[in-house]
Protein backbone atom coordinates (compact mmCIF):
# COMPACT_ATOMS: atom_id res chain seq x y z
CA UNK A 1 0.00 0.00 0.00
CA UNK A 2 1.15 3.52 -0.67
CA UNK A 3 2.71 5.48 2.19
CA UNK A 4 0.48 8.02 3.90
CA UNK A 5 1.93 11.52 3.68
CA UNK A 6 1.54 14.03 6.49
CA UNK A 7 2.34 17.68 5.77
CA UNK A 8 3.31 19.36 9.03
CA UNK A 9 3.05 23.14 8.87
CA UNK A 10 4.53 25.02 11.78
CA UNK A 11 4.75 28.74 12.18
CA UNK A 12 7.11 28.95 15.15
CA UNK A 13 9.70 31.71 14.99
CA UNK A 14 12.29 30.89 17.64
CA UNK A 15 14.96 28.20 17.63
CA UNK A 16 14.15 25.82 19.22
CA UNK A 17 10.49 26.52 18.89
CA UNK A 18 7.78 25.12 21.13
CA UNK A 19 5.45 25.32 18.14
CA UNK A 20 7.73 23.00 16.17
CA UNK A 21 8.04 20.82 19.27
CA UNK A 22 4.27 20.42 19.45
CA UNK A 23 4.10 19.79 15.69
CA UNK A 24 6.68 17.03 16.10
CA UNK A 25 4.85 15.45 19.01
CA UNK A 26 1.59 15.45 17.06
CA UNK A 27 3.06 14.05 13.86
CA UNK A 28 5.02 11.35 15.69
CA UNK A 29 1.92 10.29 17.59
CA UNK A 30 -0.04 10.00 14.35
CA UNK A 31 2.80 8.14 12.68
CA UNK A 32 3.03 5.60 15.54
CA UNK A 33 -0.66 4.81 15.30
CA UNK A 34 -0.55 4.35 11.55
CA UNK A 35 2.60 2.23 11.86
CA UNK A 36 0.77 0.01 14.36
CA UNK A 37 -1.89 -0.48 11.70
CA UNK A 38 0.82 -1.49 9.26
CA UNK A 39 0.92 1.72 7.25
CA UNK A 40 4.06 3.49 6.21
CA UNK A 41 4.08 7.22 6.89
CA UNK A 42 5.99 10.01 5.21
CA UNK A 43 6.28 13.19 7.27
CA UNK A 44 7.04 16.38 5.35
CA UNK A 45 7.80 19.51 7.34
CA UNK A 46 6.92 22.98 6.16
CA UNK A 47 8.66 25.54 8.37
CA UNK A 48 7.02 28.87 7.64
CA UNK A 49 9.85 30.89 9.20
CA UNK A 50 12.07 29.91 6.28
CA UNK A 51 9.35 30.98 3.87
CA UNK A 52 8.58 34.37 5.42
CA UNK A 53 10.09 36.33 2.52
CA UNK A 54 8.68 34.14 -0.29
CA UNK A 55 5.22 34.36 1.33
CA UNK A 56 5.41 38.17 1.44
CA UNK A 57 6.65 38.17 -2.19
CA UNK A 58 3.68 36.06 -3.24
CA UNK A 59 1.30 38.52 -1.58
CA UNK A 60 2.88 41.31 -3.66
CA UNK A 61 3.36 39.57 -7.02
CA UNK A 62 0.46 37.11 -6.98
CA UNK A 63 2.59 34.06 -7.72
CA UNK A 64 4.70 31.75 -5.56
CA UNK A 65 8.45 31.58 -6.00
CA UNK A 66 10.11 28.19 -6.31
CA UNK A 67 10.64 27.44 -2.61
CA UNK A 68 7.12 28.45 -1.67
CA UNK A 69 5.64 26.51 -4.56
CA UNK A 70 7.39 23.38 -3.28
CA UNK A 71 5.86 23.96 0.15
CA UNK A 72 2.34 24.57 -1.15
CA UNK A 73 2.57 21.45 -3.31
CA UNK A 74 3.69 19.47 -0.26
CA UNK A 75 0.63 20.64 1.65
CA UNK A 76 -1.93 20.26 -1.13
CA UNK A 77 -0.53 16.87 -2.17
CA UNK A 78 -0.44 15.36 1.34
CA UNK A 79 -3.04 12.94 2.72
CA UNK A 80 -3.42 15.08 5.83
CA UNK A 81 -2.12 18.32 7.24
CA UNK A 82 -1.05 19.07 10.78
CA UNK A 83 -0.99 22.83 11.27
CA UNK A 84 0.45 24.49 14.35
CA UNK A 85 0.69 28.21 15.05
CA UNK A 86 1.85 30.29 17.95
CA UNK A 87 -0.94 32.46 19.32
CA UNK A 88 -0.10 36.14 18.84
CA UNK A 89 -2.47 38.91 19.94
CA UNK A 90 -5.36 36.50 20.54
CA UNK A 91 -5.10 34.70 17.18
CA UNK A 92 -2.88 32.68 14.82
CA UNK A 93 0.30 34.47 13.76
CA UNK A 94 0.21 36.66 10.66
CA UNK A 95 2.76 34.43 8.96
CA UNK A 96 0.57 31.37 9.55
CA UNK A 97 -2.48 33.11 8.08
CA UNK A 98 -0.53 34.50 5.13
CA UNK A 99 0.63 31.01 4.15
CA UNK A 100 -2.94 29.77 3.99
CA UNK A 101 -3.95 32.98 2.18
CA UNK A 102 -1.64 32.24 -0.75
CA UNK A 103 -2.80 28.65 -1.28
CA UNK A 104 -4.92 28.14 -4.38
CA UNK A 105 -8.63 28.26 -3.75
CA UNK A 106 -9.96 24.81 -2.88
CA UNK A 107 -6.48 23.46 -2.15
CA UNK A 108 -7.51 22.04 1.24
CA UNK A 109 -11.07 21.02 0.46
CA UNK A 110 -11.82 17.74 2.22
CA UNK A 111 -8.27 17.43 3.54
CA UNK A 112 -8.06 15.76 6.97
CA UNK A 113 -6.44 18.23 9.34
CA UNK A 114 -5.25 18.40 12.92
CA UNK A 115 -4.80 21.79 14.53
CA UNK A 116 -2.41 22.84 17.27
CA UNK A 117 -1.33 26.07 18.89
CA UNK A 118 1.15 27.27 21.46
CA UNK A 119 1.12 30.23 23.81
CA UNK A 120 2.56 31.63 26.99
CA UNK A 121 -0.36 30.63 29.17
CA UNK A 122 -3.39 28.38 28.89
CA UNK A 123 -5.56 31.52 28.87
CA UNK A 124 -5.05 31.66 25.10
CA UNK A 125 -6.17 28.12 24.41
CA UNK A 126 -9.60 29.02 23.06
CA UNK A 127 -7.90 30.80 20.14
CA UNK A 128 -7.80 27.32 18.62
CA UNK A 129 -11.57 27.29 18.47
CA UNK A 130 -12.33 30.94 17.78
CA UNK A 131 -9.52 31.55 15.26
CA UNK A 132 -7.91 28.43 13.76
CA UNK A 133 -11.04 26.35 13.48
CA UNK A 134 -13.09 28.94 11.54
CA UNK A 135 -10.15 29.47 9.17
CA UNK A 136 -9.99 25.78 8.35
CA UNK A 137 -13.78 25.57 8.16
CA UNK A 138 -13.59 28.29 5.50
CA UNK A 139 -10.90 26.31 3.68
CA UNK A 140 -13.24 23.29 3.87
CA UNK A 141 -10.63 21.10 5.52
CA UNK A 142 -11.94 18.09 7.48
CA UNK A 143 -10.65 19.08 10.91
CA UNK A 144 -10.64 16.42 13.64
CA UNK A 145 -12.59 17.26 16.84
CA UNK A 146 -9.59 17.51 19.16
CA UNK A 147 -7.23 20.43 18.71
CA UNK A 148 -4.18 20.66 20.94
CA UNK A 149 -2.95 23.71 22.82
CA UNK A 150 0.41 23.73 24.62
CA UNK A 151 1.27 26.52 27.06
CA UNK A 152 4.72 27.12 28.55
CA UNK A 153 3.70 25.40 31.75
CA UNK A 154 2.77 22.23 29.84
CA UNK A 155 6.36 21.77 28.77
CA UNK A 156 7.64 22.36 32.30
CA UNK A 157 5.56 19.91 34.32
CA UNK A 158 6.37 16.23 34.57
CA UNK A 159 2.74 15.29 34.07
CA UNK A 160 2.46 17.79 31.24
CA UNK A 161 -0.96 18.70 32.61
CA UNK A 162 -2.73 16.37 30.29
CA UNK A 163 -0.88 17.55 27.17
CA UNK A 164 0.13 13.99 26.43
CA UNK A 165 -3.48 12.83 26.67
CA UNK A 166 -4.57 15.61 24.36
CA UNK A 167 -1.93 14.70 21.81
CA UNK A 168 -2.91 11.04 22.04
CA UNK A 169 -6.59 11.75 21.57
CA UNK A 170 -5.98 14.07 18.61
CA UNK A 171 -3.61 11.53 17.03
CA UNK A 172 -6.18 8.75 17.54
CA UNK A 173 -8.76 10.83 15.71
CA UNK A 174 -6.57 11.75 12.75
CA UNK A 175 -5.17 8.21 12.42
CA UNK A 176 -8.69 6.79 12.46
CA UNK A 177 -9.74 9.14 9.67
CA UNK A 178 -6.70 8.25 7.58
CA UNK A 179 -7.19 4.51 8.05
CA UNK A 180 -10.82 4.75 7.04
CA UNK A 181 -10.08 6.94 4.07
CA UNK A 182 -9.98 5.45 0.57
CA UNK A 183 -6.98 6.17 -1.61
CA UNK A 184 -6.52 9.84 -2.39
CA UNK A 185 -8.63 11.02 -5.29
CA UNK A 186 -7.21 13.29 -7.93
CA UNK A 187 -7.92 16.96 -7.37
CA UNK A 188 -9.81 18.54 -10.25
CA UNK A 189 -7.37 20.09 -12.73
CA UNK A 190 -8.60 23.21 -14.54
CA UNK A 191 -6.31 22.40 -17.47
CA UNK A 192 -6.99 18.69 -17.85
CA UNK A 193 -10.72 19.20 -17.23
CA UNK A 194 -11.27 22.40 -19.21
CA UNK A 195 -14.96 23.11 -19.79
CA UNK A 196 -15.63 22.71 -23.54
CA UNK A 197 -16.45 26.08 -25.06
CA UNK A 198 -19.91 25.01 -26.26
CA UNK A 199 -20.77 24.38 -22.63
CA UNK A 200 -19.48 27.80 -21.61
CA UNK A 201 -21.64 29.36 -24.30
CA UNK A 202 -24.68 27.24 -23.49
CA UNK A 203 -24.49 28.23 -19.82
CA UNK A 204 -25.11 31.83 -20.87
CA UNK A 205 -27.96 31.15 -23.26
CA UNK A 206 -31.24 32.68 -22.18
CA UNK A 207 -33.98 30.21 -21.29
CA UNK B 1 7.49 36.42 -36.98
CA UNK B 2 6.35 39.78 -35.61
CA UNK B 3 8.22 41.81 -33.01
CA UNK B 4 6.92 44.85 -31.22
CA UNK B 5 6.36 46.94 -28.15
CA UNK B 6 3.49 46.86 -25.71
CA UNK B 7 2.80 49.48 -23.09
CA UNK B 8 0.49 49.67 -20.11
CA UNK B 9 0.61 53.47 -20.05
CA UNK B 10 1.33 53.99 -16.36
CA UNK B 11 2.19 57.45 -15.06
CA UNK B 12 4.76 56.61 -12.43
CA UNK B 13 7.20 58.95 -10.68
CA UNK B 14 10.79 58.38 -11.76
CA UNK B 15 12.20 56.93 -8.52
CA UNK B 16 15.67 58.33 -9.25
CA UNK B 17 14.48 61.93 -9.57
CA UNK B 18 11.07 61.91 -7.89
CA UNK B 19 9.64 63.60 -10.97
CA UNK B 20 6.20 62.57 -12.25
CA UNK B 21 5.41 63.29 -15.90
CA UNK B 22 2.13 65.05 -16.67
CA UNK B 23 -0.58 63.01 -18.37
CA UNK B 24 -0.02 64.97 -21.57
CA UNK B 25 3.69 64.22 -21.39
CA UNK B 26 3.05 60.51 -20.89
CA UNK B 27 0.50 60.30 -23.69
CA UNK B 28 2.88 62.06 -26.08
CA UNK B 29 5.67 59.77 -24.90
CA UNK B 30 3.56 56.71 -25.81
CA UNK B 31 3.05 58.15 -29.26
CA UNK B 32 6.79 58.84 -29.61
CA UNK B 33 7.47 55.24 -28.57
CA UNK B 34 5.15 53.95 -31.29
CA UNK B 35 6.80 56.12 -33.93
CA UNK B 36 10.24 55.02 -32.77
CA UNK B 37 9.14 51.39 -32.98
CA UNK B 38 8.22 51.86 -36.63
CA UNK B 39 11.41 53.82 -37.32
CA UNK B 40 13.66 51.00 -36.06
CA UNK B 41 11.77 48.36 -38.02
CA UNK B 42 9.55 46.76 -35.39
CA UNK B 43 6.24 45.29 -36.56
CA UNK B 44 3.71 46.00 -33.81
CA UNK B 45 2.79 48.71 -31.31
CA UNK B 46 0.16 47.81 -28.72
CA UNK B 47 -1.33 50.02 -26.04
CA UNK B 48 -3.08 48.96 -22.86
CA UNK B 49 -6.53 50.14 -21.80
CA UNK B 50 -7.15 51.36 -18.28
CA UNK B 51 -9.80 53.46 -16.60
CA UNK B 52 -8.09 54.35 -13.37
CA UNK B 53 -5.07 56.39 -12.30
CA UNK B 54 -2.09 56.03 -12.54
CA UNK B 55 -2.82 54.94 -16.12
CA UNK B 56 -3.62 57.24 -19.06
CA UNK B 57 -4.76 55.13 -22.02
CA UNK B 58 -8.53 55.01 -21.57
CA UNK B 59 -9.21 55.60 -25.29
CA UNK B 60 -6.99 53.24 -27.26
CA UNK B 61 -8.52 53.79 -30.71
CA UNK B 62 -8.16 57.57 -30.35
CA UNK B 63 -4.48 57.12 -29.70
CA UNK B 64 -4.02 54.43 -32.35
CA UNK B 65 -5.87 56.54 -34.92
CA UNK B 66 -3.42 59.37 -34.36
CA UNK B 67 -0.47 56.99 -34.59
CA UNK B 68 -1.95 55.50 -37.77
CA UNK B 69 -1.79 58.92 -39.39
CA UNK B 70 1.85 59.36 -38.39
CA UNK B 71 3.10 55.92 -39.44
CA UNK B 72 3.18 53.86 -42.61
CA UNK B 73 3.79 50.26 -41.80
CA UNK B 74 3.52 49.29 -38.14
CA UNK B 75 0.55 47.17 -36.98
CA UNK B 76 -1.55 48.88 -34.32
CA UNK B 77 -2.80 46.65 -31.56
CA UNK B 78 -3.95 46.66 -27.95
CA UNK B 79 -2.71 45.03 -24.76
CA UNK B 80 -5.46 44.55 -23.89
CA UNK B 81 -8.91 45.71 -25.01
CA UNK B 82 -11.36 45.09 -22.17
CA UNK B 83 -13.94 42.69 -23.55
CA UNK B 84 -15.67 42.62 -20.15
CA UNK B 85 -16.46 46.24 -19.36
CA UNK B 86 -16.62 47.70 -22.88
CA UNK B 87 -19.81 47.42 -24.86
CA UNK B 88 -19.05 44.96 -27.67
CA UNK B 89 -21.03 47.23 -30.01
CA UNK B 90 -18.60 50.07 -29.34
CA UNK B 91 -15.59 47.77 -29.78
CA UNK B 92 -16.99 46.63 -33.14
CA UNK B 93 -17.48 50.22 -34.27
CA UNK B 94 -14.24 51.69 -32.92
CA UNK B 95 -11.96 49.05 -34.38
CA UNK B 96 -13.71 48.91 -37.75
CA UNK B 97 -13.31 52.69 -37.91
CA UNK B 98 -9.64 52.34 -37.04
CA UNK B 99 -9.21 49.65 -39.71
CA UNK B 100 -10.39 52.06 -42.40
CA UNK B 101 -8.20 54.90 -41.17
CA UNK B 102 -5.14 52.67 -40.80
CA UNK B 103 -5.68 50.80 -44.08
CA UNK B 104 -6.06 47.52 -42.24
CA UNK B 105 -2.98 47.80 -39.98
CA UNK B 106 -5.08 46.80 -36.96
CA UNK B 107 -5.59 43.84 -34.70
CA UNK B 108 -6.48 43.54 -31.02
CA UNK B 109 -5.79 41.49 -27.96
CA UNK B 110 -8.84 40.99 -25.79
CA UNK B 111 -8.47 40.74 -22.04
CA UNK B 112 -10.67 40.86 -18.98
CA UNK B 113 -8.80 43.37 -16.86
CA UNK B 114 -8.05 42.48 -13.28
CA UNK B 115 -9.04 45.47 -11.20
CA UNK B 116 -12.18 44.85 -9.18
CA UNK B 117 -13.35 48.47 -8.82
CA UNK B 118 -13.37 49.06 -12.61
CA UNK B 119 -16.22 46.67 -13.27
CA UNK B 120 -18.95 48.48 -11.31
CA UNK B 121 -17.96 51.80 -12.92
CA UNK B 122 -19.19 50.24 -16.14
CA UNK B 123 -22.19 48.52 -14.60
CA UNK B 124 -20.53 45.11 -14.40
CA UNK B 125 -19.37 42.67 -11.73
CA UNK B 126 -15.88 41.16 -11.70
CA UNK B 127 -17.35 37.80 -10.71
CA UNK B 128 -18.92 37.66 -14.19
CA UNK B 129 -15.51 38.23 -15.82
CA UNK B 130 -15.29 34.99 -17.80
CA UNK B 131 -18.98 35.00 -18.74
CA UNK B 132 -18.72 38.59 -19.95
CA UNK B 133 -15.70 37.69 -22.08
CA UNK B 134 -17.59 34.75 -23.59
CA UNK B 135 -20.89 36.50 -24.31
CA UNK B 136 -19.46 39.86 -25.39
CA UNK B 137 -17.02 38.29 -27.80
CA UNK B 138 -19.69 36.04 -29.31
CA UNK B 139 -21.67 39.21 -30.05
CA UNK B 140 -18.60 41.13 -31.29
CA UNK B 141 -17.90 38.39 -33.85
CA UNK B 142 -21.44 38.56 -35.17
CA UNK B 143 -21.39 42.37 -35.39
CA UNK B 144 -18.32 42.18 -37.63
CA UNK B 145 -19.52 39.24 -39.72
CA UNK B 146 -23.26 39.84 -40.15
CA UNK B 147 -24.60 43.04 -41.68
CA UNK B 148 -27.82 42.96 -39.67
CA UNK B 149 -27.87 41.50 -36.19
CA UNK B 150 -30.75 40.46 -33.94
CA UNK B 151 -29.38 39.56 -30.57
CA UNK B 152 -30.34 38.95 -26.97
CA UNK B 153 -28.07 38.06 -24.07
CA UNK B 154 -27.51 38.40 -20.36
CA UNK B 155 -25.27 41.39 -20.09
CA UNK B 156 -26.50 43.97 -22.59
CA UNK B 157 -29.78 45.32 -23.87
CA UNK B 158 -31.08 43.34 -26.86
CA UNK B 159 -30.35 44.42 -30.43
CA UNK B 160 -32.91 44.35 -33.20
CA UNK B 161 -32.03 44.96 -36.84
CA UNK B 162 -28.75 46.51 -35.78
CA UNK B 163 -25.94 47.24 -38.23
CA UNK B 164 -22.57 48.13 -36.78
CA UNK B 165 -20.93 50.83 -38.86
CA UNK B 166 -18.57 51.21 -40.51
CA UNK B 167 -18.46 47.63 -41.74
CA UNK B 168 -15.02 46.00 -41.37
CA UNK B 169 -12.54 47.02 -44.07
CA UNK B 170 -12.97 44.81 -47.19
CA UNK B 171 -15.48 42.73 -45.19
CA UNK B 172 -12.58 41.32 -43.14
CA UNK B 173 -12.73 41.79 -39.35
CA UNK B 174 -9.48 42.58 -37.52
CA UNK B 175 -7.60 39.54 -36.25
CA UNK B 176 -8.28 38.85 -32.58
CA UNK B 177 -5.94 37.47 -29.93
CA UNK B 178 -7.29 36.42 -26.56
CA UNK B 179 -5.02 37.29 -23.67
CA UNK B 180 -5.05 35.54 -20.35
CA UNK B 181 -2.44 34.85 -17.72
CA UNK B 182 -4.06 31.94 -15.94
CA UNK B 183 -7.63 31.23 -17.03
CA UNK B 184 -7.92 28.01 -19.05
CA UNK B 185 -11.41 29.09 -20.16
CA UNK B 186 -9.87 31.88 -22.25
CA UNK B 187 -7.30 29.59 -23.90
CA UNK B 188 -10.27 27.34 -24.71
CA UNK B 189 -12.20 30.29 -26.16
CA UNK B 190 -9.27 31.27 -28.42
CA UNK B 191 -8.91 27.67 -29.58
CA UNK B 192 -12.62 27.26 -30.28
CA UNK B 193 -12.70 30.20 -32.68
CA UNK B 194 -9.26 29.56 -34.16
CA UNK B 195 -8.19 33.00 -32.94
CA UNK B 196 -4.76 33.85 -31.56
CA UNK B 197 -3.72 33.39 -27.95
CA UNK B 198 -1.47 35.91 -26.21
CA UNK B 199 0.26 35.36 -22.88
CA UNK B 200 1.78 38.43 -21.26
CA UNK B 201 4.54 36.21 -19.92
CA UNK B 202 5.74 38.82 -17.47
CA UNK B 203 4.63 38.22 -13.94
CA UNK B 204 4.47 34.47 -13.84
CA UNK B 205 6.99 31.66 -13.99
CA UNK B 206 7.36 30.13 -17.43
CA UNK B 207 5.67 26.84 -16.59
CA UNK B 208 2.38 28.69 -16.10
CA UNK B 209 2.75 30.23 -19.55
CA UNK B 210 3.66 26.81 -20.90
CA UNK B 211 0.49 25.15 -19.54
CA UNK B 212 -1.75 27.83 -20.99
CA UNK B 213 -0.14 27.61 -24.43
CA UNK B 214 -0.15 23.84 -24.43
CA UNK B 215 -3.86 23.80 -23.62
CA UNK B 216 -4.55 26.37 -26.37
CA UNK B 217 -2.56 24.43 -28.97
CA UNK B 218 -4.19 21.10 -28.10
CA UNK B 219 -7.70 22.54 -28.22
CA UNK B 220 -6.94 24.52 -31.42
CA UNK B 221 -6.23 21.21 -33.12
CA UNK B 222 -9.24 19.59 -31.42
CA UNK B 223 -11.52 22.18 -33.04
CA UNK B 224 -10.05 21.42 -36.45
CA UNK B 225 -8.23 24.68 -37.19
CA UNK B 226 -4.93 22.93 -37.93
CA UNK B 227 -2.20 21.11 -36.09
CA UNK B 228 -1.21 22.23 -32.58
CA UNK B 229 1.98 23.68 -34.10
CA UNK B 230 -0.12 25.88 -36.41
CA UNK B 231 -1.95 27.66 -33.61
CA UNK B 232 -1.25 31.40 -33.38
CA UNK B 233 0.71 32.25 -30.24
CA UNK B 234 1.93 35.61 -28.96
CA UNK B 235 4.14 36.28 -25.96
CA UNK B 236 5.13 39.28 -23.92
CA UNK B 237 8.46 39.88 -22.33
CA UNK B 238 10.17 42.55 -20.34
CA UNK B 239 13.69 43.79 -20.90
CA UNK B 240 16.17 46.45 -19.89
CA UNK B 241 19.45 46.66 -21.74
CA UNK B 242 22.85 48.34 -21.56
CA UNK B 243 26.10 47.42 -23.29
CA UNK B 244 27.41 46.21 -19.98
CA UNK B 245 25.25 43.87 -17.95
CA UNK B 246 26.19 45.40 -14.59
CA UNK B 247 25.28 48.88 -15.84
CA UNK B 248 21.86 47.58 -16.86
CA UNK B 249 21.25 46.06 -13.44
CA UNK B 250 22.48 49.16 -11.61
CA UNK B 251 20.35 51.53 -13.69
CA UNK B 252 17.18 49.43 -13.71
CA UNK B 253 17.16 48.36 -10.05
CA UNK B 254 15.49 51.48 -8.57
CA UNK B 255 12.75 51.25 -11.24
CA UNK B 256 12.26 47.57 -10.51
CA UNK B 257 12.26 48.02 -6.74
CA UNK B 258 9.54 50.67 -6.93
CA UNK B 259 7.51 49.33 -9.86
CA UNK B 260 3.78 49.58 -9.18
CA UNK B 261 3.03 45.92 -9.88
CA UNK B 262 5.83 43.88 -8.34
CA UNK B 263 7.91 46.48 -6.50
CA UNK B 264 8.67 46.00 -2.81
CA UNK B 265 8.42 42.25 -3.33
CA UNK B 266 11.04 39.86 -4.66
CA UNK B 267 14.53 41.11 -5.49
CA UNK B 268 15.49 41.90 -9.08
CA UNK B 269 17.68 38.80 -9.05
CA UNK B 270 14.86 36.53 -7.83
CA UNK B 271 12.40 37.95 -10.32
CA UNK B 272 14.89 37.58 -13.17
CA UNK B 273 15.48 33.97 -12.25
CA UNK B 274 11.79 33.11 -11.96
CA UNK B 275 10.14 35.11 -14.74
CA UNK B 276 11.02 36.10 -18.32
CA UNK B 277 12.38 39.51 -17.18
CA UNK B 278 15.85 40.12 -18.64
CA UNK B 279 18.11 42.91 -17.41
CA UNK B 280 21.47 42.86 -19.12
CA UNK B 281 23.14 43.09 -22.51
CA UNK B 282 21.40 42.78 -25.88
CA UNK B 283 23.06 39.36 -26.18
CA UNK B 284 21.47 38.25 -22.91
CA UNK B 285 18.07 39.45 -24.12
CA UNK B 286 18.52 37.51 -27.35
CA UNK B 287 19.46 34.38 -25.45
CA UNK B 288 16.56 34.60 -23.03
CA UNK B 289 14.00 35.43 -25.73
CA UNK B 290 15.13 32.51 -27.87
CA UNK B 291 14.56 30.26 -24.87
CA UNK B 292 10.84 31.15 -24.93
CA UNK B 293 10.55 28.79 -27.90
CA UNK B 294 11.54 25.89 -25.63
CA UNK B 295 8.23 26.15 -23.79
CA UNK B 296 5.99 27.99 -26.27
CA UNK B 297 6.99 26.24 -29.47
CA UNK B 298 7.36 28.20 -32.74
CA UNK B 299 5.30 31.31 -32.18
CA UNK B 300 4.10 34.30 -34.16
CA UNK B 301 4.43 37.45 -32.11
CA UNK B 302 6.84 38.75 -29.48
CA UNK B 303 6.03 42.01 -27.71
CA UNK B 304 8.40 43.72 -25.29
CA UNK B 305 7.48 45.95 -22.36
CA UNK B 306 10.13 48.67 -22.09
CA UNK B 307 8.46 51.84 -20.87
CA UNK B 308 6.97 51.36 -17.43
CA UNK B 309 7.80 52.09 -13.79
CA UNK B 310 8.80 55.70 -14.41
CA UNK B 311 11.61 55.13 -16.93
CA UNK B 312 12.27 58.42 -18.74
CA UNK B 313 11.35 58.65 -22.43
CA UNK B 314 14.97 59.13 -23.49
CA UNK B 315 15.93 55.84 -21.85
CA UNK B 316 12.95 54.06 -23.38
CA UNK B 317 13.83 55.27 -26.86
CA UNK B 318 17.39 54.00 -26.33
CA UNK B 319 15.90 50.61 -25.45
CA UNK B 320 13.88 50.57 -28.66
CA UNK B 321 16.98 51.51 -30.65
CA UNK B 322 18.81 48.55 -29.15
CA UNK B 323 15.88 46.27 -29.92
CA UNK B 324 15.66 47.43 -33.51
CA UNK B 325 19.38 47.52 -34.24
CA UNK B 326 20.82 44.63 -32.29
CA UNK B 327 18.19 42.33 -30.84
CA UNK B 328 15.36 41.87 -33.30
CA UNK B 329 17.49 41.29 -36.45
CA UNK B 330 19.21 38.39 -34.66
CA UNK B 331 15.92 37.08 -33.28
CA UNK B 332 14.34 37.13 -36.75
CA UNK B 333 17.22 35.11 -38.12
CA UNK B 334 17.42 32.66 -35.23
CA UNK B 335 13.67 32.10 -34.90
CA UNK B 336 13.44 31.44 -38.66
CA UNK B 337 16.02 28.71 -38.33
CA UNK B 338 14.55 25.26 -37.66
CA UNK B 339 11.09 26.74 -37.72
CA UNK B 340 8.45 24.17 -38.67
CA UNK B 341 7.73 24.44 -42.40
CA UNK B 342 3.96 24.58 -41.88
CA UNK B 343 4.02 27.08 -39.01
CA UNK B 344 2.08 30.10 -40.28
CA UNK B 345 2.90 33.76 -39.74
CA UNK B 346 0.56 35.89 -37.65
CA UNK B 347 -2.49 36.80 -39.73
CA UNK B 348 -2.53 40.33 -41.17
CA UNK B 349 -5.24 42.20 -43.00
CA UNK B 350 -3.64 41.21 -46.33
CA UNK B 351 -3.47 37.51 -45.46
CA UNK B 352 -7.01 37.48 -44.04
CA UNK B 353 -8.30 39.28 -47.13
CA UNK B 354 -6.61 36.75 -49.42
CA UNK B 355 -8.12 33.88 -47.42
CA UNK B 356 -11.52 35.61 -47.48
CA UNK B 357 -11.42 36.02 -51.27
CA UNK B 358 -10.27 32.43 -51.78
CA UNK B 359 -13.23 31.18 -49.71
CA UNK B 360 -15.64 33.42 -51.59
CA UNK B 361 -14.43 32.03 -54.93
CA UNK B 362 -14.59 28.44 -53.72
CA UNK B 363 -18.21 28.77 -52.64
CA UNK B 364 -20.78 28.67 -55.46
CA UNK B 365 -23.00 31.73 -55.49
CA UNK B 366 -26.49 31.01 -54.19
CA UNK B 367 -29.10 31.86 -56.74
Amino acid sequence: MEAITLAVVSAGLSQPSSTRLLADRLSEAVRDRLADAGREVLIEHVELRELAHPIADNLVTGFPGEALRGATETVTGADAVIAVSPIFSASYSGLFKSFFDVLEQGALTGKPALLGATGGTARHSLALDHALRPLFAYLRAAVVPTAVFAASEDWASAEQNGLRQHIDRAADELAAVLLRQPARTRRPDAFADVVPFEQQLAALRLP
Amino acid sequence: MQFGIFTVGDVTPDPTTGRTPSERERIKAMVAIAQKAEEVGLDVFATGEHHNPPFVPSSPTTMLGWIAAKTERIILSTSTTLITTNDPVKIAEDFAMLQHLADGRVDLILGRGNTGPVYPWFGKDIRDGISLAVENYALLRRLWREDVVDWEGRFRTPLQSFTSTPRPLDGVPPFVWHGSIRSPEIAEQAAYYGDGFFHNNIFWPKDHTERMIELYRTRYAHYGHGTPEQAIVGLGGQVFMRRNSQDAVREFRPYFDNAPVYGHGPSLEEFTAQTPLTVGTPEQVIEKTLSFRDYAGDYQRQLFLVDHAGLPLKTVLEQIDLLGEEVVPVLRREFAENRGADVPDAPTHASLLAAHEATAQAEPVQS
